[in-house]
């Protein structure tokens, strides 16, 4: 059986000046599955994102979520689509409050404050923010500041979330706490997540599916434990192991 | 416990504006002819500071060509008063029209071709500079020296013809006043609210959060510049003389953009008040200057004072009064 992976990306190219960035990539992500896109620094994953989010456009290549073309659309047109993006860098809106910003979100179901207000206290209360609610997004500490990015994504209520180095910056227990709350997350809301992240332990704990590239290309994919044995991989990440060891 | 704060604090607002409200109703029966008509210069200056500030403190973008739309609804208004003897409630109509348009026309034309931030800023100078330049060699308007309403003596206010007395124009000025600010309270607890200040802190982010920024920034700049046409026709027919360098002129801009910085960016009440101490600081400062015989004494004051309340109250002076009469912080 072959059921159509909800997010499909085929043979995505980007190129920057004298750069390939993103080089022939095609991978999928299934519907109400975690897949984790990995790969050292450079590697070429904020780039895949803001392709899939429309920050960019390609050179080549598809992009289809439930089957639609959405490759090129504008942002707002591909958060329509239902794709829901966080910035690795985070950017809240500083001056407004927690409940505010992630009403923004909200507000792209509904035209109605009431509606839009609940619906950002019901996500503010799955993400652990309820308590922040009325603070300025800018008095945040960074771990919340990234959580935050994510609820106002959630709020739009997308099919598929990218997270883009979310755990980053945060400790152990925050790790555990917020590996928890997006496999809940995704559990009970059928929510498809792809995360890119550099802290292996939320990777390997959340990820179903790993999909790793290196200089722009694909160079494996396959479950955490397949990925973490394949010598390609190991090599990119710690160089290649002197031959007597 | 959190919400029974707000709502105590949301009585005081409340109070605060009704008694804000009832003192100006009632203030030209005590007020002088001077005072009057020195509060009519306050509440243009607060109605056009709200109409600046929606576009400016909320949606963030930068106009400091605000000149423009004063302009062409005070000329649009009285040219055609002049000219076919229409009504200035009618005239006004075309030129919150005409203003409107030139408002989408800019910004469509900057925003579409990625002119944001100062360069839009620039921008909207350049179009109210060559707008003042073309009504100076704009016959049908009297060019350069200056286009006239026919002035009347009546013995009672006519408020459908906009003629009468500095007290009727304060009366209009007010309601004015206080149906932007309930327009832009109204507008900010909506959606395109929210958008706005969304768009203010973060165009990219906002986009992502799928918002159509062009649109909602396209549609603050054409409701900023609508209202602000308003203001520009109840001038026409107030001061019954308009010409090009005083009605387009960048002083003008300035003047529009000061109250609301020093009354607070962003903030409901900001504009009133800037515009309440800024004018009367003025106005104060020209009768001193004239008092003491001093030339010039006005300017060093009034300057000398932005730059103090500037330097001490960067966010202006709405915020830290707000905090001091523990007013709540979203009414207001």
């Amino acid at each position: 059986m072959s059921v159509r992976p909800l997010l499909e990306v085929e043979g995505l190219c980007k190129r920057f000046g004298g750069l390939q960035a993103v080089d022939a990539v095609s991978f999928g992500v299934p519907h109400g599955a975690i897949v984790g896109l990995i790969g050292p620094n450079g590697a070429g994953k904020t780039t895949i994102f803001n392709l899939i989010a429309g920050a960019l456009r390609c050179d080549a290549g598809a992009i289809r979520l439930d089957g639609v073309d959405i490759a090129g659309l504008r942002p707002d047109l591909a958060c329509g689509a239902g794709i829901g993006r966080t910035f690795q860098v985070v950017r809240p809106f500083n001056a407004l409050t927690v409940l505010d910003n992630v009403m923004v979100g909200a507000f792209k179901r509904t035209r109605s404050t009431v509606a839009a207000r609940r619906a950002a206290w019901e996500i503010l209360e799955r993400l652990g923010l309820a308590d922040k609610a009325g603070a300025t997004a800018s008095n945040l500490t960074l771990p919340e500041r990234k959580r935050l990015e994510a609820a106002r994504a959630l709020a739009t209520g997308p099919k598929l979330l990218l997270l883009d180095e979310v755990m980053a910056g945060l400790r152990p227990a925050e790790i555990d706490l917020t590996v928890g709350i997006f496999a809940e997350l995704s559990r009970e809301m059928g929510l498809a997540i792809l995360l890119t992240e550099h802290v292996m332990r939320a990777v390997m704990a959340l990820s179903q599916h790993i999909v790793v590239v290196h200089h722009g290309q694909k160079i494996c994919e396959g479950t955490p434990e397949k990925v973490a044995r394949d010598p390609q991989v190991i090599a990119c990440y710690l160089g290649t192991a002197p031959t007597k060891a | 416990m959190n919400l029974l704060i707000s709502s105590t604090m949301q009585r005081r607002s409340a109070m605060a504006l009704a008694f804000f409200v009832a003192v100006m109703l009632v203030l030209p029966l005590f007020a002088g002819n001077y005072v009057v008509s020195m509060l009519v210069v306050v509440l243009f200056s607060a109605y056009v500071g709200q109409a600046w500030n929606l576009m400016m403190g909320y949606a963030g973008q930068l106009s400091l060509g605000h000149a423009l739309y004063v302009g062409l609804g005070a000329y649009i208004s009285g040219a055609l008063f002049v000219h076919y003897g229409l009504p200035p409630w009618i005239g006004m109509l075309a030129g919150m029209a005409a203003a409107g348009l030139a408002g989408v026309v800019i910004a469509a034309l900057s925003f579409r071709f990625g002119v944001t931030g100062v360069y839009f800023a620039l921008l909207t100078i350049a179009f109210a500079e060559f707008t003042r330049i073309a009504f100076n060699h704009f016959a049908w308007v009297g060019g350069s020296s200056g286009l006239y309403l026919p002035v009347v003596t009546l013995t009672r206010d006519d408020i459908v013809h906009l003629r009468g007395s500095p007290t009727m124009f304060y009366y209009v000025l007010l309601a004015l006043t206080l149906a932007a600010l309930a327009l832009s309270h109204l507008l900010l607890g909506r959606r395109v609210g929210f958008y706005w200040r969304a768009i203010r802190e973060d165009q990219e982010a906002a986009q992502a959060a799928g918002i159509d920024v062009f649109r909602y920034k396209v549609a603050a700049v054409a409701l900023s510049a609508t209202m602000t046409a308003i203001a520009g026709a109840l001038m026409a027919f107030y001061d019954n003389n308009l010409y090009p360098d005083t009605a387009f002129g960048i002083s003008r801009s300035i003047d529009i953009i000061t109250a609301p910085i020093i009354g607070g960016l962003g903030t409901l009440f900001g504009p009133i008040l800037g515009a309440f101490v800024l004018t009367m600081l003025s106005e104060t400062m020209t009768s001193l200057s004239a008092n003491l015989g001093v030339n010039g004494l006005k300017q060093w004051i009034y300057g000398a004072t932005l730059l103090v309340i500037v330097m001490l109250q960067p966010a202006g002076l709405w915020p830290w009064l707000k905090t001091l009469l523990r007013l709540d912080e979203g009414k207001l």
